[in-house]
């Protein structure tokens, strides 16, 4: 997975040089290698069953067992995965639910770091306390009075329960990050802007906005995949077929434990991709913003 | 989970000044709430009222329809003699050991190796190359994962594990119907899970180690063991914390993986306090009760950051007056 490594990799990154005798490779340096390359097959291991198995006939699996090669490509456990769930619908729900999420909570974070980071509101870091905890309360505690609440204004088992819910959870963590990097926030282009008569809606969407830009992005996609991953609050709230997202989709799915092998190989198949397509159309604008993030 | 967001988190805890950074002309900063507006009207509504709305429950008995019956402490005089309870707490203790303990340990010396040996001997691109491969599991959603280690250590002859054992000759065994191997798998996924987080955060870190502290530390005789505690750790302690202190509160709040692979079983065995909140709720409908562990959990979780938080705090300020 190149795309991972791209996201991770710090812009400023001081390389580092190899200088003197430091590349002379000991035969210890080897062993350690050998020990963390051991450590990554084993990370590996689940991996590659699921991408072995879901390209198996069950006969294949029976006979040849989890960790050989199939025999001849068989796609009847990715396709039986597919029908069984209807797998676009899903894909549809959790794309519309994590990208709707995402949008809304860059938003209301730049909103509310505007005015903690910029505007210095008074009380502004009880404010930030107030959010972050919102962020770091156990779901639990929220879910049967929300459950309640949703039921009582009908929008239970309605893909936007989840998606006020989510926008909320993951702004308060966009606040608390943002507040902070608008807080170093270059003076002198809020002040010449002030200057130029820009009100402070203008400073916003015409200063602000444009600059923080490349790290807005990085929040948008974390926020995507957080969403995407989520699990509880969907589970809860989304209990019909056509609303569900992909990974309670699976876990229904499973629970009854008549699935066969290469069907839940194949459905842990597709319910990866989405994610990795994810992450290589967007490990641009991720390098992007975090070379932003890490100039300032 | 976010890795550069969470990075940076430490480096930028410091609050802005106390002026505002744009010259004010009239009314000073009071127009600012009203960008705080949509955000605080939301946070009210989804978070502070279910929240206060949960504690209320605590004092009741209801079933979920009709109106809640207030029975005053009872809730609270049942939680302190609830076996259950004890137990999922106790749990939460073995999974700090496997979100938290193993993976900051473990996931610091790998990072460490990928850094510098690995890194500096045999380039920076295996180097990647072999942290994006621990973190692969992080991107996988918890349901998808839960469900192929699920897969995995199926009983009878069917479970890759049992196939993989049966060439050694060990018979099937059933992994996830009896203890201690049922909390054991468990804890093992959630290390599996956990290991990239602090790898990736801890390599970036040591990008900020200047190389020649450790040269000047090697010219003056000092071993890696040495080098790796008096310099490498002392300079990353700001992601140690906040490594730790986000798989503290996620070890804690753990619930997907506890649902999916073993729904709190064999007999209650690897039951966590979230999930044993959520059966409260949707199977047993004690919602008054569920309300009840779900509150402890909270205060738990708030008091877990709040003396972190502090510590960090001290930590930092010893460290400034020393320099």
């Amino acid at each position: 997975m190149t795309a991972t490594s791209v996201i991770v990799m710090p812009a400023n990154a001081r390389r580092p040089r190899p200088r003197g005798g430091m590349t002379k490779k000991r035969p210890v340096d080897w062993l350690l290698l050998v020990a963390v390359i051991a450590g990554g097959i084993v990370v590996l291991v689940p991996f590659y069953l699921i991408l072995v198995n879901a390209f198996k006939s069950p006969i294949d699996y029976a006979t040849s067992g989890p960790f050989a090669f199939p025999q001849e490509i068989d796609l009847t456990g990715i396709q039986n995965f597919w029908e069984r769930v209807n797998f676009p619908e899903k894909v549809w729900n959790s794309i519309l639910i994590s990208g709707t999420v995402a949008v809304l909570a860059v938003l209301i974070s730049l909103l509310n770091a505007f005015a903690i980071g910029i505007g210095r509101v008074r009380g502004r870091s009880w404010i930030v306390l107030l959010f972050l905890m919102a962020n770091l309360l156990p779901q639990e505690a929220l879910l049967y009075p929300l459950y309640y609440m949703f039921k009582s204004v009908h929008l239970y088992d309605n893909v936007w329960s989840v998606i006020i819910v989510f926008t909320v959870i993951q702004a308060a963590f966009g606040t608390y990050l943002l507040a902070s990097v608008l807080g170093t926030f270059p003076k002198e282009v809020l002040e010449a802007a002030s200057i130029d008569g820009a009100t402070r809606w203008q400073i916003l969407w015409r200063v602000v906005f444009p600059i923080t830009r490349p790290t807005l992005s990085v929040l948008l996609i974390f926020f995507f995949i957080w969403t995407w991953n989520e699990f509880l609050i969907p589970l809860t709230f989304l209990p019909s077929n056509a609303n569900q997202t992909v990974p309670v989709a699976i876990s229904v799915l499973t629970g009854d434990r008549l699935m066969d092998v290469t069907t839940t190989a194949g459905a842990a198949l597709l319910s990866i991709i989405p994610t990795i397509v994810f992450f290589l159309i967007f490990q641009r604008t991720l390098t992007r913003g975090i070379t932003a993030g890490a100039v300032k | 989970m976010s890795v550069i967001t969470r990075a940076e988190r430490g480096a930028r805890t410091k609050l802005p000044p106390e002026e505002p950074s744009i010259p004010q002309r009239k009314g000073g900063t009071a127009g600012y709430w009203l960008y705080l507006l949509p955000g605080f009207v939301l946070l009210l509504v989804i978070v502070v009222i279910p929240l206060v709305f949960n504690v209320y429950l605590t004092f009741t008995k209801w079933r979920g329809v009709g109106a809640p019956d207030f029975i005053g402490l009872e809730n609270w005089f049942t939680i302190f003699t609830d076996e259950d309870f004890w137990t999922s707490f106790t749990n939460s203790v073995w999974m700090v050991l496997a979100m938290v303990v193993i993976p900051t340990t473990v996931g610091l010396m790998v990072a460490a190796l990928l850094f510098d040996v690995v890194g500096r001997k045999f380039g920076g691109k295996v180097g990647s190359f072999l942290r994006a491969t621990y973190y692969l599991p992080q991107i996988l959603p918890i349901a998808v994962a839960g469900i192929v280690i699920g897969w995995m250590f199926r009983p009878g002859e069917t479970g890759s594990v049992n196939q993989m054992l049966a060439v050694f000759g060990i018979p099937a065994y059933d992994w996830l119907g009896q203890m201690p191997s049922a909390l054991l798998v468990l804890m093992g996924v959630l290390v599996w899970v956990q290991i990239g987080y602090p790898v990736v955060v801890f390599m970036a870190a040591l990008q900020r180690v200047d190389p020649e502290l450790y040269e000047a530390a090697e010219l003056d005789g000092a071993n890696w063991y040495q080098r790796f505690t008096a310099i490498t750790l002392s300079i990353i302690r700001p992601e140690v914390f906040v490594v730790t202190l986000t798989c503290t509160i996620a070890a804690l709040k753990v619930f997907g993986p506890v649902y999916i692979i073993t729904q709190g079983g064999p007999a209650g065995a690897t039951l966590v306090p979230a999930y044993y909140a959520y059966s409260e709720f949707f199977t047993k409908r004690n919602i008054g009760y569920g309300a009840t562990i779900a509150t402890v959990l909270t205060v738990l979780v708030v008091v877990v950051s709040i003396i972190f938080i502090r510590v960090q705090n001290s930590a930092e300020r010893k460290e400034r007056a020393g320099l």
